[in-house]
């Protein structure tokens, strides 16, 4: 076997504490995340077994998926809500596991607060029973969600057993259009693998793109990767990385940091490494991106029509049924399609520069009169500096509210949800049926499109409306 | 949580060939309120088997009493999206032990074999043969052998091996979970942890 490793080879074998022959790797946790909704059960679990949590400085408990994003102060009106939100206050308390409830400073969505705290370093093993905890993996961490009964194995024993997924690296080489975002990125390479092309695999993300990234782009693209069925995907840290991480509240100091440092630079993949799969697209191919189906995989270039089915690989029968569903047709153009919702938010594209982003396209416009928008910030931090950097009056002035932090329409649990029937663009990740409310319909595009799409009531392509700004 | 001990599993069997199948659609978002586990199989596939005035959908495969079994046979990449194990929990809380389909999303297929549920992934062609038997015969029975990790069609002898790996096979033939062999190893996960920067 060659003795070059793939950054991925590097942090994966460093934490196995055992190898069982013919079958999966007790693989060591460094961070635990732990949410209202994955986690009684599991709690519930090591209680019936009557055993404690092995190390609860390693887990981080926070409020996010099923909480309202409005008058937050208030207690929570749905009684099931309630009653797990308090599971997770509860059971925070007995193992002595930290924990940013509701109203808390530091609350907010799982994926946006443990990065913004540094709990997220480079070359940790982090897991949350959520699949998109694959976004840590944009510091260089091996991050990916799991089910119950892995929280449960955390909780108890702080590791959990898992079969070594195959290695995939995706390279994205040259320079990204005007108005293509890492969100569109994502979907690009999505639209091109189909949702279940990485499955088995863990991707790593190379090439001139994604070094170029900021670190919140490089979280949107590594949030998606669960999206083409790989179980997650990261990118070598470097000067970016650091400076991101530097000062937070759990990133190391001092001598720690000096010596977290001397590892944290070797996580690179070594010349030479081999990966079991590799693909390479050019940046230039890429253009706004939304897609038009009923997951992930069914995005397209905003200028294109939607693909015929017989053109298409796979189940055409499926297409039908999807496409039956958001009652499009082959053929169709997205753009000048009319649409009901915005939702800007997630662990997606929650973050502040897609605040930024989308506030740069609505300024001195206004949100069109049949648009209900929910701009939801992804933590009290986002928040603030959407407060702090102005952009709360340039949406006011537009029309547009905010709301406070949470998961949101993402998934709909609360409140949040798109009727039946109605279009929504969606900064999210998912556009599967009924993701956003029963029988809603979900176009998942960037922030840009968004914008657009708010202030003109219908599918629309943002580089329309930015064209007089760069001349 | 220790499960059912899996052996050999004769049964007939529901068809659902359709393709990417996710977690969203096995199970709702709006029905993960719950601090226990229990009653989630009412809700299984709910937005596919009921309309929103809660009536069932005569058409939807679950409300057809032509079909019954233990055993779910799925389209292509069936449990995609959320890592909810809710979905699994639903799919054995409803009676199924075993889902088969020619390919599964990764989380979903852990958290079936996490809880008891047999994920057996089948060619593309032999999953065509088995919603032709079950077109030609609603009853005809499969047959899961999980010592030989065969499946046979009973009807007309046409049989496929699958694979599962040595550790997570003995865990089902016996019933044991991760966490008992986890915690029979803890001191050497707390060595290990000494050594870890973080
Ligand atoms: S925003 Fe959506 S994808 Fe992200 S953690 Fe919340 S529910 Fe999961």
């Amino acid at each position: 076997m060659s003795t070059k490793k793939t950054l991925f080879d590097k942090v994966w074998d460093s934490h196995v504490v055992h190898h069982i022959e013919n079958g999966p790797d007790v693989l060591f946790i460094d961070r635990h995340m732990v949410h209202e909704v994955t986690s009684p059960v599991a709690f519930l679990g090591i209680k019936d077994r009557g055993i404690r949590v092995m190390y609860p400085e390693k887990t981080f408990a926070t409020a996010d998926h099923n909480t309202p994003t409005i008058n937050q102060h208030l207690p929570v009106a749905d009684p099931l809500s309630a009653n797990q939100l308090r599971a997770l206050e509860e059971n925070s308390n007995e193992y002595g596991i930290s924990y940013w409830g509701l109203g808390h400073e530091k609350n907010g969505i799982v994926h946006v607060v443990g990065p913004e705290y540094g709990i997220t370093q480079p070359g940790a093993t982090i897991v949350c029973g959520d699949s998109h905890t694959s976004t840590h993996g944009a510091f260089g961490a091996i991050a990916f969600g799991i089910g119950t009964s892995e929280v449960e194995m955390v909780l108890a024993t702080q590791c959990i057993m898992q079969t070594k997924p195959k290695s995939m690296r995706i390279t994205v080489n040259g320079s990204l259009s005007k108005a293509v975002t890492p969100k569109d990125v994502a979907l690009y390479i999505i639209s091109q693998l189909t949702t279940s092309g990485a499955t088995g695999y863990f991707v790593e993300y190379a090439g001139e793109v994604f070094r170029n990234m900021s670190m919140e782009g490089r979280m949107t693209v590594c949030n998606l990767s669960i999206e083409m069925g790989a179980r997650g995907g990261m990118i070598a840290p470097d000067e970016k990385t650091f400076e991101y991480v530097k000062g937070r509240e759990f990133t190391p100091e001092g001598a720690a940091w000096d010596k977290a440092m001397t590892y944290w630079e070797s996580l690179v993949t070594d010349e030479g490494a081999e990966y079991d799969k590799e693909v390479v697209f050019d940046a230039a191919d890429i253009e706004p991106m939304i897609t038009y189906g009923t997951n992930p995989g069914m995005g397209i270039g905003i200028s294109h029509g939607i693909p015929v089915a017989e053109s298409l690989e796979g189940g055409v029968a499926t297409y039908k049924k999807s496409l039956q569903y958001m009652d499009f047709h082959e053929g169709d153009s997205m753009i000048g399609k009319r649409i009901d919702f915005v939702f800007l938010g997630s662990c997606t594209n929650g973050r502040i520069e897609d605040f930024r982003a989308f506030t740069s396209l609505i300024k001195g416009r206004q949100k069109a009169d049949h648009v209900t928008a929910w701009l939801v910030p992804g933590s009290h931090k986002v928040e603030a500096a959407i407060k702090e950097e102005g952009l709360l009056d340039i949406l006011t002035d537009a029309g547009f509210e905010l709301r406070e932090p949470g998961c949101s329409a993402c998934l709909a649990m609360n409140d949040d949800k798109v009727p039946a029937g109605k279009y929504a663009v969606s900064t999210s990740n998912r556009n599967f049926e009924g993701r956003q409310g029963p029988g809603s319909r979900t176009l998942l595009a960037s922030p840009l499109v968004a914008a657009a799409a708010a202030v003109t009531g219908k599918v629309t392509d943002p580089r329309e409306l930015m064209e007089f700004e760069t001349a | 949580m220790a499960y059912d001990k899996f052996n050999i599993l004769t049964s007939s069997a529901v068809p659902l060939p359709i393709e990417n199948v996710d977690t969203d659609q096995i199970i709702p978002a709006r029905f993960l309120k719950a601090t226990e586990r229990k009653g989630f199989g009412d809700n299984l596939f709910r937005d596919w088997r009921y309309n929103a005035d809660n009536t069932p959908k005569e058409n939807f495969v679950l409300n057809n009493p032509i079909y019954s079994g233990k055993i779910l046979v799925g389209g292509k990449n069936f449990g995609s999206g959320s890592s909810r194990e809710h979905a699994a929990w639903a799919v054995y809380d409803y009676g199924f032990r075993c889902v088969v389909s020619s390919f599964f999303a990764d989380i979903f297929r852990n958290n079936c074999l996490n809880i008891g549920v047999l994920p057996v992934q089948v060619s593309a062609e032999f999953l065509d043969k088995i919603y032709k038997a079950i077109e030609t015969d609603p009853n005809t029975e499969l047959e899961i052998s999980l010592p030989d990790q065969t499946i046979t069609i009973k009807a007309t002898g046409a049989k496929e091996s699958f694979d599962i790996n040595d550790y997570k096979k003995a865990n089902m033939l016996n019933g044991f979970d991760d966490i008992d062999y986890l915690l029979n190893i803890k001191e050497d996960i707390r060595e290990f942890a000494l050594d870890r920067p973080l």
